[in-house]
This record gives structure tokens, sequence and C-alpha cells, in this order.
């Protein structure tokens, strides 16, 4: 498309010599887009514009906080109460991080369902797990600024972990807490990290972005760009669409903040921090339930592996192994529409890391049913732990091998495979890529 | 199959729900409940009183000032003068370096009954009466709770040991709780004539608290119908300009 690009001099000007203008044209205007792509490749976008109002909302909530342990939560009250708008700001970015979560959870899913880390985007999709890991880090000591029950005594259980590493667990739990408990040293270096790691965020999600556009984005069909005809320009088709996306998340976003603002949070944060009652049940935010579930899963010491060390590394390395899904996964084929078995177990993993979320609230005590007594929580969570490595580490490498993809179509342009090239898969393809085109 | 994963969750639930404890609240019918619920002034000025004339003795109201009355539709005036009636601990001390009290201002927050949390327990048996202010946010089932807490004590049942200086109640979690019942019928006389039950002081002072905990709610919510509003006819054109953009894609 040759267009006269920039009639204005002074842009002119500038290009010449800081081409941010060739830049964005070439990376946001005139980007090739795989045509086919559905809505849920709207959810980076939505992740970017989460990720920009945390931030805008985050410095604004600090100019009125307190990192002090006897000062914190009735700063955050006076935000509340007080300044104006406060209440808005604070639920936008209590809200947001939830939200965030979601929209990034649905982005892996999204990955794992379409194959996106295969080659060539190994590095794109290893650049999301680091994002992921420092999304939680802000995540949780974010939490503990606003000095609750929950704040506290949250920090306190997730620290004590790592008292459970060899030789080195007490003096790096003290190193981390600045203390040899939870206290304002603590509730100091968070607020500080917690205000740093967003922008570090910022960061990777740029080299995140620039990884994404060497080769472009992947697409529902899992097949490499081939003609032009694949291809639309991302202005004006994919901004329309990412738009509608935006409007549909703003509204969900928006309900929470003005009519559920606390449905997601837990009452004992309006609680101030008492290190001397502990609460009845020490939940972490619904974001972090699998991964607790799956710490708390391990309940047996292997030799001389201690039962809390082990749960401490099941957890790390329940995240740790995205890093390398793209050499588990041993099909040539990327997406799972044209995987029958591997489509299955997808939603099987969809459902153990849902199973492992509700583990992650309830007693490990409790009963799952009443009346079968051997069945607890704790059962069924070191079951779904099991489980999720096993789709890893077993059926990832499995399936690729004994399966038999289905016919992939030649090229996006032609997403439906003649009708005479083969039997039963035509059919499936056709209602496939009739469903996407809404 | 996605039924059947479907079929699995629900009994899981299903399973879940019948599993939970049997503390009583009942869904209350608040004013300020759904998405058009606001406060009834009314209520929550009978609520004040029962707060100033029967909580205020042990319970503080942290975070709460004088001058917030407004919202229940008080004038200034009348606030000064309801400030006046409480005794307030000046910030500064005074030119001779003694620290004095005196009598509240619109300006000061609603002033502890005790100095501290020691002073708290040693009139109390040795048990502290929380802050209130916060006390809808801070418990599951906020408004509901307090209102079953309050209306929950009743004889507790046969062969239910209560400790010594413990009261049943209903609500409570462990059914044990050491404060008395602290509503008894006709324990304030309503300025406005409504007939002091204990039901009715319940409901009027857990109003009350509801807007101490969230004095901004009614703003939160009036805002929200604007901005949603706005967002659905945001995502009409939205999807309108997608719709005309992609026409031309095949
Ligand atoms: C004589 C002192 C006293 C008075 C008057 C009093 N309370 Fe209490 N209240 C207490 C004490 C003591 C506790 C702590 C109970 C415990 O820990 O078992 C308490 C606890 C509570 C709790 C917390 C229950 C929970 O879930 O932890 C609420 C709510 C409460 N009071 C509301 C009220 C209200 C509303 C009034 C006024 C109608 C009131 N109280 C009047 C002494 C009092
Ligand atoms: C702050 C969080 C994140 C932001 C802002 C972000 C941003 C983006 C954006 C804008 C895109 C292009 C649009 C799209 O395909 O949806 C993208 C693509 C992608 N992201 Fe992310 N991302 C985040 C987190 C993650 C995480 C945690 C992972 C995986 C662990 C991940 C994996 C990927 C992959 C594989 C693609 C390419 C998708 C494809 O082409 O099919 N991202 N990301």
């Amino acid at each position: 498309m040759e267009k006269k690009q920039f009639d204005n001099k002074l842009v002119q000007w500038v290009d010449h010599r800081l081409p941010v203008f060739s830049y964005m044209n070439a990376e946001y205007n005139e980007f090739p887009m795989p045509k086919n792509l559905n809505y849920f490749w709207n959810f980076g976008a939505l992740a970017t514009v989460v990720l920009v109002t945390m931030i805008v909302t985050g410095i604004l909530l600090a100019m009125q906080y307190t990192p002090h342990t006897t000062l914190a939560f009735g700063s955050i009250e006076r935000i509340m109460r007080d300044v104006n708008y406060g209440w808005l700001i604070r639920y936008i970015h209590a809200n947001g991080a939830s939200m965030f979560f979601i929209v990034v959870y649905i982005h892996i899913f999204r990955g794992l369902y379409y194959g996106s880390y295969k080659a060539p985007r190994e590095l794109l999709w290893m650049l999301g797990v680091v994002i992921l890991l420092l999304m939680m880090a802000t995540a949780f000591m974010g939490y503990v600024l606003p000095w609750g029950q929950m704040s506290y005594w949250g920090a306190q259980v997730i620290t004590d972990f790592f008292t459970a590493i060899p030789i080195i667990g007490n003096p790096l739990t003290e190193w981390l807490r600045g203390d040899f408990v939870i206290d304002n040293a603590t509730l100091n270096r968070f607020f500080s990290l917690h205000y740093l790691l967003p922008f570090v965020i910022v960061g990777v999600v740029a080299l995140h972005v620039i990884a994404l556009h060497v080769h472009g984005s992947n697409n529902p069909d899992g097949i490499d760009i081939k003609e032009p005809q694949d291809t639309i320009p991302f202005n004006p088709y994919f901004t329309a669409k990412d738009s509608v996306g935006l409007g549909v998340f703003l509204i969900i976003f928006a309900f929470f903040v003005f009519f559920a603002p606390n449905y997601l949070g837990h009452p004992d944060n309006y609680i101030e921090a008492n290190p001397l009652a502990t609460p009845a049940h020490i939940v972490p935010e619904w974001y972090f339930l699998p991964f607790y579930a799956i710490l708390r899963s391990i309940t047996f010491d292997i030799f001389f592996l201690e039962a809390k060390l082990l749960g401490v590394i099941a957890m790390g390395a329940a995240v740790m192994i995205l890093l390398i899904v793209p050499w588990l996964d041993t099909s040539k084929v990327r997406s799972a529409r044209y995987r029958p078995l591997y489509r299955i177990f997808f939603w099987v993993l969809l459902v153990d890391c849902i199973i492992l979320g509700i583990v992650g609230v309830k007693s490990p005590s409790d009963l799952v049913f009443p009346g079968i007594s051997w069945f607890d929580y704790k059962t069924l969570g070191l079951i779904g732990t099991i489980y999720y490595f096993g789709h890893f580490l077993f059926l990832m490498p499995v399936l690729g091998l004994i399966e038999t993809p289905r016919p992939l179509p030649t090229s996006i342009s032609k997403p439906v495979i003649s009708l005479s090239s083969g039997g039963g898969s035509a059919p499936i393809g056709a209602a496939a890529a009739k469903k996407e085109k809404a | 199959m996605c039924r059947l994963i479907l079929a699995v969750v629900f009994v899981f639930f299903a399973g879940n729900s019948m599993a939970a404890g049997p503390l009583k609240h009942e869904a209350q019918d608040w004013s300020w409940n759904g998405i058009f619920g606001t406060y009834d002034r009314a209520q929550l000025q009978r609520g004040l009183q029962v707060y100033k004339e029967v909580c205020s003795g042990c319970h503080a109201l942290k975070y709460v000032a004088f001058r917030n009355l407004v919202d229940l539709g008080y004038s200034k005036q009348g606030i000064r003068a309801f400030a006046k009636t409480f005794d307030v601990k000046n910030a500064e001390p005074n030119e001779e370096g003694e620290t004095f009290t005196r009598p509240g201002r619109v300006t000061d927050y609603f002033p502890s009954p005790f100095p501290n949390e020691q002073a708290a327990r040693a009139s109390n048996n040795g048990a502290y009466p929380p802050n209130l202010s916060l006390m809808v946010e801070a418990r599951p089932h906020g408004a509901d709770y307090l209102y079953a807490l309050l209306t929950g004590y009743k004889d507790p049942p046969k062969g239910m040991k209560i400790s010594e200086g413990m009261n049943y109640n209903s609500a409570y979690p462990g059914h044990q709780i050491a404060m008395s019942a602290p509503l008894d019928e006709g324990a304030v006389e309503y300025t406005d004539g409504t007939k002091a039950t204990v039901r009715q002081m319940a409901t009027d002072v857990t109003a009350f608290l509801a807007w101490t905990a969230e004095p901004n709610l009614e703003e939160r919510k009036s805002m929200g119908l604007k901005v949603m509003l706005f967002l659905f006819a945001f995502l009409v054109i939205l999807i309108a300009m997608k719709r005309r953009t992609w026409a031309d894609v095949h």
C-alpha cells in the first residue's frame, strides 16, 4: 500500500530523525494479521489496557497511601471516605487485579488451545510466563499494602513457606521480610516493590510484543500465513475488533466496580491487621487458589524431603512447567481444532484447574461428598495436582505421538477442506469455521 | 462431553452447599440492596440514635467524623450541637503542656469509649468490643449477619453449656459471645415516635452501620448506572463500526 506517508511537515522532520511514526505505522497500522482470528485474540490487547489502568490508578493511590503498619489501614479508609473519588480509584485498582488475572488466564488457555507456544513462538510464550510470574509477585505484595487481617496473615503464611528451603531457609525468609516477622520493614519493601514491578512488566510486555511481531500472530487454524489474501492490516480491522472486545470487557469490569466491589475480596481484610488474632481460615485471592491447592496437596515426606518443601517445589513447578511446554508438546499440528485427542484433554485440564481452585478455598480435612469418609479435599487436591503435572509431563508428549490429526486446511483463505479430500473431517472443519466467523 | 462436565461440577457444588454450616442469617430486604438501592435517611437517623445511646458505651466508630453526618440529612447547627454532647480529647496539649478534654467539634471523629484495647478488655470481662464502623464489610453476609446477631439472643438449646460470662447467640460463630444482649425492648425512645422494639432497633442500627461502612454507596451506584448506560450505548456503536469495517472481508 503506497500511501503518502505523513503529510505533516513536523511529523516528517521527527520521523526522519526518530522513526517512531514509521514504527507505529508498520507495527500497529499496516501490520498484517491473519484474517481468521477469533475473539480469543482480543485478550492480549485487553491485558495491555488493564496494565495501563492498574499503573494509573496505582500511582493515584500511592499519592494518598501511607506505608506504615500503624497508618496504612487508616490511610486506605481516608482514601475511601475523604479523597475525591478515592473509593472509585481504589475499587478500580482492587478489582482490576482480578480482571487482570482472568484476562491473562484466558490469554494463556487460548495459547494452549491453539498451540501458540510452538515454533517459532517459543520465546514469545516464555516471556509471557515471565509476565505471569511478575504479575503474581506484584499482586501478592499489593494485597499486603492495606494491612488488613488477610494482608498480614497471607503474607505470614506465604513467606513462611520459604523457611522450608534447607539450610538457607531461615536466613532467606528473614532477608525477605526484613525482620523476624512480618512488620513495618516488610510493608515498606513490599510497597517499594509493588510500585516497581509493574514497570518491569511493561518492559517485558514490550519484549513480548516485539517477539510477537517477528512472525506475527498465530491463528485458530494454527497454520502459517501462505498468501497475501490470508492477512488484513491491523488497522482498521483489528482496532475495530479489539474495541468490541474492550467494550464487553469494560461492562464486566464496571459491573464489579460499581455493583459488587467487594465480591471478589475477603471480609477479613476490612479488619485491621492484628498479629495476635489468627483468622479462622486464611485464604489467598481467588487467582492464587489453584496454586495454593497444589502447595497444600503434598502432606507427606519423600525420603529426606519434607512435605512443606515439596509443596513449595510443586507450587513453583506448576508455573515453571509452562516454560518448557513448547518442548513437551510433540505434535507438529498447532491448533487443537485439528487434534481430536488433545482437544479433549485441554478441556479436562481446564476443569482440573477449576477443581484445584475450589480445593484452594476449602479446609483440607472437609469431605468432598458428605458420607464418603476417605474422600476429603486434601485427597482431591492431590489427585488434581497429579493430573495437572500428568497433563504436561505425560499427556502432552504422548498425545503428539499417538494422535492422528485431522487434515489441515491448505491456507487461511481456504479454511474448508474440499469435500472430496476426505471423509468425516470436512463437516467438523466447516462447522468450526462457521462458528468462528460470528 | 461439556454436559457431562457440567453435571459433575453441579453435583460437586450441590454437595458442598449441603455441607455448609448451620449458622442462621436470613437475607433481609434492605433499602440499599440492588442496583437502585439507596439509604433511608430516617432509618439512618434512628440508627445513629441507637448507636449513640446503646453501642457507643463499648464500641468505637473509627473513621467516621461528625461532619459526615450531613449525609444523614442533619443541618450544620444540628451536627454542631450533636458533636458538643461528646467529650473529645484535644490532639494538642494546652499552654501548660497538659492534655485536656473539650466538647466535640464538627471536624472531630467519633471518640472511642476506651483509651486503648487493654482498658476496653478490662471493662468487658477480657473481651474486646471491636470498632463498628467497618463491621458490615468485615463479616460474611454483612448487614444480614449483623441483624441476625443483634436479634439472635435466645435460650441456649437443651444440653448446651454456656461458659461463665458468655451468652448464647444463634448467629455468632460458635454460638457463644461475650457481649450480652445489647438491645432491650424500649432501650431508646425514638424522637420520631417509632416503637423501639428489639427488631426495629436492630434494623436501624444495622442500617446506620452499613452507612458508616460505605458512606459512598449511593454515589457509587448512581454513577454506576450512568457508566453502564454509556458503556452499553458505546458497545452498540463499536459493534456497528466493526461490522461495517469487516463487511468487505471474506
Ligand atoms: C456492654 C458493652 C457492649 C455494648 C453496650 C455493646 N456491645 Fe457489642 N460487643 C461487646 C463485646 C465485649 C464484644 C466482643 C464479643 C466477643 O468477642 O465475644 C462485642 C461484639 C460485637 C460485635 C462483633 C460480633 C462479631 O461477629 O465478632 C458486633 C457486631 C457488636 N458487638 C455490635 C453491637 C451493637 C450494634 C451494639 C449496640 C446496639 C453493641 N454491640 C453494644 C460489648 C458491647
Ligand atoms: C501483562 C500481561 C500480558 C500482556 C499485556 C500481553 C500482551 C499480548 C498482546 C497484546 C498479544 C497480541 C494479541 C493476542 O494475541 O492476544 C499477545 C500475544 C501472545 N501472548 Fe501475551 N500478554 C500478557 C501475558 C501473557 C502470558 C502470561 C502468556 C503465556 C504464558 C502470554 C502468551 C502469549 C502468546 C503465546 C501470544 C501469541 C498469541 C498468538 O499469536 O496466537 N501472554 N500478548
